[in-house]
């Protein structure tokens, strides 16, 4: 295989991409541009599209560290959920930082995985 | 970075003001969280034996950390096509109120359509909370190209984080990975909180997180949007609650 057929790899995934990932993402976007339009921005309609949106992120939030990825699936979920809620608690204590909240979240994780070996 | 003052001059050119849009991703601290975001999508895809052209085609179209991130989670455990675009459709629902929100702020009377599809694909949390912060401090007349440009700074970024994720993922720790994909839901999940405004966005917020692991107990397929619709419509339940 040259080097250019290793770079792009197979088309079929390429497809698949587009088409389980580019499109079912993208239409939200373009459906804001064209919807949206109309809408007035203090309409009450947005605040329930609004807190839907919000409730959606902290479900994908909550399925990343239910059902993790990757080398985050070899952190015990007690540590995972522990690491979440410090920086949560961090980041309410700091006067809201997210650096603070993030940085403190991911200590304890990193830390807590060195400890058990 | 400080930006020129509105009445400057040196808003005139089209040019300058998309190079001010670009500099303006080194103002955020959330572009470093991006960055090592990126870091680990670009392993993730190494480790699902995706190519290399294929992460970085994800980073530049899908432009959406857990719509990737669910993407390569759900085909490296086996899912189907369906499957897949299911649970992204789902979690890109979000970019939808986004939009709506972004665009007034970027509109003139005499804007087209086609000029503001661009800057939709840009808006993802990062570009979307950046906007609030960095756009009352642009003419209006030189935003879209504005966000333009902080897009493309921002994408830019994110391809070459992607690349050497990729590159590093043979090499990277085990523990290294999993601190990079923690990022992802603290991330998310502070800069979330730090927009709640409403009584009913943090309402929306705690009980999102606490109904999802409820209903992925009975494993449907679609569980986020099970819990994102019924955690948000009570949401905004307590909104109309509090207002009578």
């Amino acid at each position: 295989m040259s080097d250019l057929q290793a770079f792009i790899g197979d088309w079929h995934a390429l497809i698949i991409l587009v088409l389980a990932g580019f499109l079912p993402n993208e239409v939200w976007r373009m459906l804001g541009l064209w919807l949206g339009g109309g809408i007035d921005e203090e309409a009450d309609i947005l605040v329930w599209v609004r807190a839907v949106a919000t409730a959606i992120l902290a479900g994908v939030i909550a399925q990343i560290l239910v059902h993790p990825p990757g080398a985050l699936a070899t952190v015990p979920s007690p540590l995972r959920y522990g690491s979440v809620l410090f920086g949560v608690l961090v980041f309410l204590g700091f006067k809201r930082s997210i650096f603070a909240g993030v940085a403190c979240g991911e200590l304890m994780m990193v830390g807590g995985k060195y400890w058990m070996g | 970075m400080a930006l020129p003052a509105l009445d400057s001059p040196r808003w005139q050119g089209t040019a300058s003001a998309f190079l001010y849009g670009m500099r303006s991703v080194t103002t955020t601290i959330l572009t470093a969280v991006l960055f090592a975001t990126y870091v680990g999508i670009g392993a993730l895809a190494h480790d699902t034996h995706f190519s290399l052209f294929w992460a970085l085609l994800s980073t530049a179209l899908i432009w959406a950390g857990p719509a990737q991130i669910i993407l390569l989670a759900a085909l490296g455990s086996g899912a189907t096509v369906i499957q897949a675009a299911l649970a992204v459709g789902v979690s890109g629902i979000r970019l939808f109120p986004m939009v709506v929100s972004v665009l007034p702020m970027l509109r003139t009377p005499e804007t087209r359509k086609r000029q503001l599809i661009l800057p939709s694909h840009f808006i993802a949390v990062t570009l979307w909370v950046e906007c609030f912060c960095l756009l009352p401090m642009v003419p209006r007349d030189r935003r879209i190209v504005f966000v333009n440009g902080l897009g493309t700074g921002l994408v830019v970024i994110c391809l070459t984080a992607t690349w050497i994720g990729y590159h590093l993922a043979a090499n990277l720790p085990p523990l290294f990975g999993a601190a990079i994909l923690l990022l992802t839901p603290l991330a998310f999940l502070l800069s979330t909180a730090r927009n709640c405004k409403q009584p009913a966005d943090v309402v929306a917020l705690v009980l999102g997180l606490a109904l999802f692991p409820v209903v992925s107990w009975f494993d449907t397929g679609v569980d986020i949007l099970i819990s994102g619709i019924s955690a948000g419509t009570i949401a905004y339940g307590v909104h109309r609650w509090r207002r009578r």
